[in-house]
């Protein structure tokens, strides 16, 4: 990107920030893979090692009172909206700290009060449920607006191409993405679609689509901004095709033989992180110094954080029975 | 019921277009999706009117997408909207079943968002609707924690259960008896009146053989009592109204009264709801019973289109007379 453009349309401040979740998302994940390798994690760990830049865009582009249906790569989306380390790791850990206390794992939490709709496994089913939270504002004729995601392998299920057709027949305040990693676990998306690129598909919805670098913080903070700006002002949703490319398995137990070597070599070195310090040292936002600080500070959160999640309590079995059901008094807002 | 003032009589259907309407009225919250239920007013006019009314924001036109509308409306809810979608055959829930036993379901449990949200789905055979027309697709869903289901018998029950439904925080299915809609009426109080979910109704006492049913087969379970009453067996019939909250202690003390029971439903034999109060009796009521606990219900087949097909799937009144002479026997 155009560092005058970017020095334009940044603030300062923002892309500092940015880079402090790209860095606080690195080091917490690395400790949650670091977990799931000493076997204290039990459950399944999918990481956005090397795509941090995309949650961490997107989230940086919304108002607080938005709502966003996470891809379950998009750790950076949860620590901008206050879910903290601590909290995090206790979810790994099926401890009682965390936002589901136990009740379900990984990245499947979710909390309302902090505009997070929880992840599910079925690829592509929060994206009708984000065009639903989006018909409500329209209905209600609020500003806020929301957005949902999924990857290239979600892109294929009927709920996608629902939820896109739906969104763009009523004109709904939401924003879609993809995160196209290039794999759906270990389907290159060659075998999952014959199209190149994944946005030729909002074509058919009627419905503006962009290809955003996604390694490239400011490119996908940009794009949002423009999605998110469009729908606020009530002119419907658009598609972000952020390309990218995982660089861990689908999930820590998989080895991802499947993946060429050279394919990784050369994703390494469009890192997000990296690409973020290049363009801060460019811009004169920082220096070496500055970036060591910043991963030192993000360091010791997480180490606070495992700290609390090992305190944290496991639940009680008998556990199990309780919320079923919902009573009155927990209904939204 | 019987102090109240009685208006003219409605259907089942009407009684239903009625409940919406008040809801609609109180609540502005309260708003509809389906396909083809604005301008048309729904494929069984339940909403015809309502887009005039209410206008096409709160009586949405959906595309041919069950999926898709059920998940919107599974966020419109979680938004603190109440979403009433309307399937335009409870078979097409089919389509859907993935967002409500997968998100609307789990949502609560797993991570403490309350989704009240109320799904109506026209079911039921007896009007030669064939496979894709005349399922009961309750027993999927029975099967799956998390959600409320409803299934009505009459005028009365149908709009004080879907009012109930609409109030409730959590996802209800409210399978409506399709064959019911235009074949029974009756007045209604005039004051609003609400039925709790999870209460099941004796709606004829008797002290031989109890039936335990609901929707269409409430009517043929009367029926066939009448008949029996002439032959000196008094048959109770308790209809459940709520098949999740299921009223246990109703059916336990029908059943430990009579000490005999048919279970009677329309959706098909195997593992079906019959077969789980079955056992549920066997589990706790072993003692009380007097007999072997009879299922009555259609074959594992789908549901059939030809005349004498239909006929020969559904249960009649005459099975459930040789049924209740058989256990009456004991």
């Amino acid at each position: 990107m155009d560092i005058a453009v970017i020095a334009n349309e940044i603030k300062r401040g923002d892309l500092l920030e940015m880079y402090y979740y790209l860095r606080l998302t690195r080091s917490l994940e690395d400790r949650i893979s670091a977990l799931y390798r000493q076997g204290r994690i039990v459950g399944g760990v999918y990481t956005s090692h090397g795509m941090e830049a995309i949650a961490v865009g997107y989230a940086s582009a919304l108002m607080p009172d938005d709502v966003i249906a996470p891809f379950h790569r998009d750790m950076g989306a949860f620590l901008i909206r206050g879910f903290s380390p601590g909290e995090i790791i206790a979810q790994y850990l099926g401890k009682q700290g965390g936002p589901t206390k136990g009740k379900d794992g990984n990245v499947h939490m979710g909390d309302l009060k902090r505009g997070m709709i929880g992840f599910v496994s079925h690829l592509a089913d929060n994206m009708p449920v984000a065009a639903g939270a989006a018909l409500a504002f329209k209905i209600r004729g609020e500003s806020r607006i929301a957005v949902a995601g999924t990857g290239d392998g979600g892109t294929s299920r009927g709920d996608f191409h629902e939820a896109m057709n739906f969104a763009a027949v009523r004109k709904l305040p939401v924003v879609f993405f993809c995160t196209n990693n290039q794999y759906a676990y270990s389907t290159p998306v060659r075998y999952q679609m014959a199209i190149t690129d994944v946005v030729e598909r909002a074509k058919a919805y009627g419905m503006p689509g962009e290809i955003v670098d996604g390694n490239d913080v400011a490119a996908v903070y940009l794009a949002s901004k423009r999605a998110v700006a469009k729908a606020r002002a009530g002119e419907g949703p658009t598609f972000l095709e952020f390309k990218t490319m995982r660089m861990h398995g689908h999930s820590e137990h998989d080895g991802a033989k499947y993946v060429p070597r050279e394919l990784l070599e050369e994703w390494k070195t469009k890192d997000p992180i990296l690409r973020a310090e290049r363009l801060v040292t460019q811009l004169g936002y920082g220096d070496e110094s500055y970036f060591h600080e910043v991963g030192e500070r993000a360091k010791k959160e997480v180490d606070a954080g495992t700290e609390f999640a090992e305190q944290s309590p496991l639940p009680e079995g008998r556990e199990t029975l309780v919320g079923v059901f919902a009573t009155e008094d927990e209904v939204y807002p | 019921m019987t102090t109240a003032t009685l208006t003219q009589e409605v259907s089942y259907v009407d009684a239903i277009s009625q409940a919406l309407d008040e809801e609609m009225n109180r609540d502005e919250r309260v708003f509809l999706m389906g396909e083809d239920i604005g301008a048309y007013g729904g494929a069984f006019q339940v909403t015809e009117g309502f887009l005039k009314k209410y206008g096409e924001w709160r009586v949405l036109d959906t595309p041919l997408s069950e999926s898709g509308f059920v998940g919107a409306a599974i966020g419109a809810a979680m938004m603190g909207l109440r979403p009433v979608v309307e399937m335009q055959f409870a078979d097409f829930i089919s389509c859907a079943f993935d967002q409500i036993v997968e998100v609307a379901a789990k949502n609560h449990y797993r991570w403490g968002a309350a989704v009240p949200l109320v799904i109506r789905a026209p079911f039921g055979g007896g009007v030669h609707g064939g496979p894709f027309h005349s399922e009961c697709p309750e027993g999927w869903f029975f099967h799956s924690p998390g959600l409320k289901i409803v299934a009505p018998s009459t005028p009365y029950d149908a709009k004080g259960l879907l009012k109930a439904a609409i109030r409730d925080p959590n996802p209800v299915l409210y399978f409506e008896h399709k064959f019911l809609y235009r074949r029974i009426k009756a007045a209604l109080p005039q004051e609003e009146y609400i039925i709790p979910l999870g209460k099941a109704e004796v709606k004829r006492a008797g002290r031989d053989v109890s039936v335990i049913t609901y929707g269409a087969m409430v009517h043929l379970a009367l029926e066939a009592a009448d008949l029996l009453n002439k032959e000196g067996i008094d048959l109770e019939v308790v209809d459940l109204r709520t098949l999740i909250p299921l009223d246990k202690d109703t059916i336990y003390e029908s059943v430990r009264k009579t000490s005999k029971v048919i279970l009677l439903h329309e959706d098909n034999k195997t593992g079906g709801i019959g077969a789980e109060i079955s056992a549920l009796l066997a589990e706790d009521c072993f003692d009380s019973l007097d007999g072997p606990i009879l299922r009555i219900a259609p074959p594992d087949t789908p549901v059939p289109f030809s005349t004498p097909l239909e006929e020969f799937f559904l249960p009649k009144v005459s099975d459930i007379v040789a049924g209740a002479k058989k256990l009456a026997s004991y």
